[in-house]
């Protein structure tokens, strides 16, 4: 067993990794392959008045210079968002049309208006420079405020006033009154700030046009290929799916950016049949952040009314999002379905009403961002609570540890029903990690040093595994949200999982293989897992939304059920027993009691000799799944972070970072700590570090490692990560998910204990030292010396 | 163009390249060494660093030909038959996931503990977290990075 479900089993696939042998998407060359490079509008808006490219067609190496035009004019369809909302009042969201390359009008700084083909990458690049785009600037909304002001610039024809929805979850009059009657009200205001995911491989797509065939294959850095596929067929209408093959092979990191297919694949692929040429195109670093989509980038007004005892009886939240200049594509979900439904937290709350303004600007696409509006909910949720405590004069701990919701099933005013949990042992679990009581001599030790000390929680939920398919097609889902798998033994009894979800990082060709491992009671060894490539796997949704242990593993059980049907009935046969006489595991089939056994490789050997089955069994040994869950999971988790501000600089160090998670059933305690590590930096990040800043024309600031934080070692302390978990009960294995939950628990966290150190709740996102440092300055605030 | 002559991982090379060639362009697109990765394109995220004359560089930092005649190892060179310590301690470590940063972060952790066994120097967490500024990694919030090299440290 100590390779099967629990075991902190080393990654199979390291070796190939830390050798240098990994194969991602940059590193694989065609033969008469040419490179892409885009040329890119330096303008937030304008009209695209004429492209000459004379210049650059004249220049050594160049193959070609194709614009947008040419693209639609080939039936390239428009990019599309898979999520349909409605408004308040029944509307349809306004989408406004994004073409892979810009016809008339540009929206964003780095929408591409052309691209040339040239045989090496810096031919390629020094055309690019050359074609020579006419603009007529037009006006600039490059933020929320400015997007809805009077008058604003119109971004989309049928989007005005810049609105895409104006949507609502949840009882406004019930809410209202509740609210109104309460005896104590907390309001404020709320940012979130706009984030670049920044996996650290950048997107790059090559694509082959085999003309004998008409058919397509694309490498790409996807999280899901077979969406990519899906996509690029039945909207973008590159080629029919049969006609396309989608590889995403080693994949550096994606935290929700790689979901998407962006301008620049579906460029390749349409210029590889224009040229018949392989086409290469490789981001760097400046050109990711001008063209990956972001993520939060939200404001919001939130009201929480409680009653005399500390009980919440309303919460009110009205919030802004920001969709930059074209919807992406899950990015109407985001600030709705994925955050206003997470708004009752982890507490039981009887009144709650959300609205949402989601609105076009000058800025990049926004979509899913590691996440995905559970942290923007997780954030207003735990700094209303904190804020509140303090206003109140209750015990933080002691506030929320009254209002957990402490009964399961638990239907929430907002969709979501929670099916298990024990928040409060979390909390107990953490605060016993953090030494919560012992907060007080420390704070006084920092204050004989000068120092500002804080702590503060966060105790976030999240909705993972994501999704059942006919919930979110009621709520607007253009796709359904199961996983396939296919499980293959093979004659000599190895074992092949192919699987719908991707890895590009997750360590899924270990814990997949941990879970058929124990199953069948395998050597790991004899198990490989086969993951993106659509010629390979049946068809996949791909990972996200922390699905790939509860919906992609759910599957691959589902699988392996179905192959231990067939597995008992071949063996029954032989060993002339009844099937459920059997026992499997150690590599064989056994009949319970007796020394009578078939080697596993021998049933296998079995099914595919085929020379004695049962009657009427067909030969082979393979399944196939889809698994559709019948609920979201539920992680949840006690976040604790305790910080020291020097008042005399503004800088915070993060003295100690506890959490404590409740997963589920975990297969492997080390790469899900790893996800726990991950997930908690970039959250440190975006509370401390990290923003994408806009001027008001619409140019990036932020568009490069020397201008965008990105948390380096120094910047974070070794963390302390622990569980106390509550099984899952809708899904066969128990599994809640874990990779979103660092970012989604650590920013209000972080915030609390900063805001509860420097004495001022007004703090916002990025916490730089030269914010800290004003509101300790405006705040007057002192280095409290009890 | 010029010819630019270098021992890579042991093996002598030579080959004409654009002046304007990065080392790691060369590393990467001429000799097919793709362990070696890029990252950025301003010199701050060490997914590139490869040793140069037994010193951590930064090979999107150099030119080609400023490594004429010199000694590089990449990331496919370190393993000696058996894994190099520090790659089997990122192993042990769970020191990485997505591995895009890993070749470049090994580069980093096998330079910086010579450096310091050299000095005679400890290499304690507070040291680490500190010679890693140049390198920077999404995935795993370094916590398994500092335990790998800290292990590997103890054992090189
Ligand atoms: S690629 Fe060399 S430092 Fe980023
Ligand atoms: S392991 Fe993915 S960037 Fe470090």
């Amino acid at each position: 067993m100590s390779e099967g479900i629990g075991a902190p089993v080393k990654r199979k696939e390291d070796k190939r990794f830390t050798t240098g042998k990994g194969k991602y998407t940059d590193d694989i060359r065609m033969e008469n392959q040419a490179y892409a490079a885009f040329v890119r509008s330096p303008h937030a808006h304008a009209k695209v008045t004429n492209i000459d490219t004379s210049a650059a067609e004249a220049m050594d190496g160049v193959v070609a210079v194709l614009n947008g035009a040419e693209l639609t004019g080939d039936g390239i369809g428009n990019i599309i968002c898979g999520w349909a909302i409605s408004s308040k009042d029944g509307s349809p969201m306004n989408m406004g049309a994004w073409s892979a390359l810009a016809t008339d009008t540009v929206r964003y700084t780095g929408d591409a208006v052309a691209v040339v083909i040239a045989d090496s990458k810096a031919q390629a690049r020094a055309a690019a420079e050359v074609v020579n785009v006419s603009y007529d600037v037009l006006p600039v909304a490059a933020n929320i405020e400015a997007a809805i002001a009077s008058g604003a610039p119109q971004i989309h024809e049928n989007a005005p006033g810049n609105v895409i929805y104006d949507w609502e979850i949840g009882e406004k009059d019930a809410t209202d009154a509740a609210i109104a009657g309460a005896a104590h009200v907390t309001e404020m205001d709320i940012t979130n700030n706009r984030l670049a995911p920044n996996p650290m491989e950048t997107r790059a797509a090559i694509a082959t046009f085999d003309e004998s065939d008409d058919h397509y294959t694309l490498y790409t850095t996807s999280q899901n290929p077979h969406v990519a596929r899906l996509v690029l067929s039945a909207f973008y209408a590159v080629a029919p799916e049969n006609k396309l093959r989608v590889i995403a092979p080693d994949v550096g990191g994606g935290f929700g950016s790689k979901i998407y297919i962006y301008p620049e694949e579906i460029v390749c692929l349409w210029a590889s049949m224009k040229t018949k040429r392989s086409i290469k195109w490789t981001s760097d670093r400046s050109e990711a952040f001008l063209t990956d989509a972001h993520g939060r980038d939200h404001i919001t007004k939130a009201k929480m009314g409680f009653d005399a005892d500390g009980k919440i009886v309303g919460f009110k939240v009205s919030t802004k999002a920001n969709f930059g200049a074209y919807m992406s594509l899950f990015s109407s979900a985001v600030p709705t379905y994925l955050y206003a439904t997470l708004l009752s937290g982890t507490y039981n709350i009887p009144n709650i009403y959300c609205e949402v303004l989601a609105v076009y600007s000058n800025t990049n696409p926004v979509d899913a961002y590691r996440g995905a509006g559970r942290p923007e909910a997780s954030y207003v949720v735990e700094r209303m609570v904190e804020t509140a405590a303090r206003e109140m004069g209750k015990d933080p701990a002691e506030l929320r540890r009254q209002n957990f919701v402490r009964e399961f099933p638990h239907q929430t005013p907002v969709i979501m029903n929670y099916d298990s949990g024990d928040f409060e042992g979390n909390l107990d679990q953490a605060m016993a990690a953090a030494d919560w009581n012992g907060f007080s001599a420390r704070k006084a030790e920092a204050a004989a040093r000068g120092k500002m000390r804080g702590i503060g929680m966060a105790c976030y939920i999240e909705a993972c595994g994501i999704a059942p398919s006919a919930a979110v097609g009621s709520l607007g889902a253009g796709v359904g949200l199961w996983e396939s798998a296919e499980v293959r033994v093979n004659p000599v009894g190895t074992i092949e999982v192919l699987t719908g979800s991707h890895s590009h990082g997750q360590g899924h060709e270990t814990t997949f293989a941990q879970v058929v491992a124990e199953r069948f009671g395998v050597p790991l060894d004899s198990i490989n897992i086969v993951h993106g490539d659509t010629d390979k796997v049946q068809f996949g949704m791909g990972t996200y939304g922390s699905r790939s242990g509860p919906v992609g593993l759910s599957a691959i059980v589902k699988a392996c059920d179905k192959v231990e049907v067939k597995v008992r009935k071949i063996a029954a046969h032989l060993l002339e027993c009844n099937e459920d006489e059997l026992t499997i595991g150690d590599s064989q089939v056994k009949v319970e009691g007796t020394n009578k056994a078939l080697g596993w490789h021998e049933v296998g050997l079995a099914a595919y000799t085929a020379h004695n089955l049962p009657a009427d069994m067909e030969p082979g040994l393979k399944e196939g799944a889809f698994y559709d869950p019948e609920n979201f999971t539920f992680p949840m988790g006690c976040f604790i972070a305790e910080v020291e501000v020097d008042p005399e600089t503004g800088t915070t160090e993060i003295i100690k970072f506890v959490a404590s998670d409740d997963f589920g059933v975990i297969i492997n305690p080390m790469i899900v700590e790893g996800q726990v590590h991950g997930g908690i930096a970039q959250g440190i990040g975006q509370a401390m570090l990290e923003e994408v800043i806009y001027d008001d024309n619409g140019q990036q600031l932020s568009g490069s490692y020397m201008d965008y934080t990105m948390p380096r070692a120094d910047d974070l302390p070794s963390f302390v990560v622990e569980h106390h978990n509550t099984r899952c009960t809708t899904n066969p294995l128990g599994i809640k998910g874990c990779g979103e939950a660092g970012a989604i628990g650590t920013p209000p966290a972080i915030i609390n204990a900063i805001t509860d150190a420097i004495g001022d709740n007004s703090l916002s996102m990025p916490a730089t030292p030269s914010k800290v440092w004003a509101l300790i300055q405006s705040s007057g605030a002192k280095i409290a010396a009890e | 163009m010029t010819t630019v002559s270098m021992t890579v991982n042991g093996k002598a090379v030579s080959a004409d390249v654009e002046d304007r060639t990065l080392l790691v362009d060369y590393i990467r697109e001429h000799l097919r060494l793709t362990g070696t990765h890029v990252g950025c394109d301003t010199s701050q995220c060490g997914a590139c660093v490869v040793h140069v004359d037994g010193k951590a560089m930064k090979a999107c930092t150099m030119l080609a030909v400023t490594a004429d005649g010199a000694d590089v190892t990449t990331i496919e060179g370190v393993a000696n038959g058996d894994l190099h310590p520090m790659q089997k301690a990122f192993n042990d470590n769970h020191g990485l996931q997505c591995g895009f940063c890993t070749p470049g972060m090994i580069m980093s952790g096998i330079d910086m503990v010579n450096r310091y066994k050299a000095d005679g120097k400890t290499l304690d967490e507070t040291a680490i977290r500190h010679e890693l500024e140049g390198n920077i990694c999404r995935c795993t919030g370094y916590h398994n990075i500092v335990k790998s090299i800290q292990q590997a440290a103890g054992e090189m």
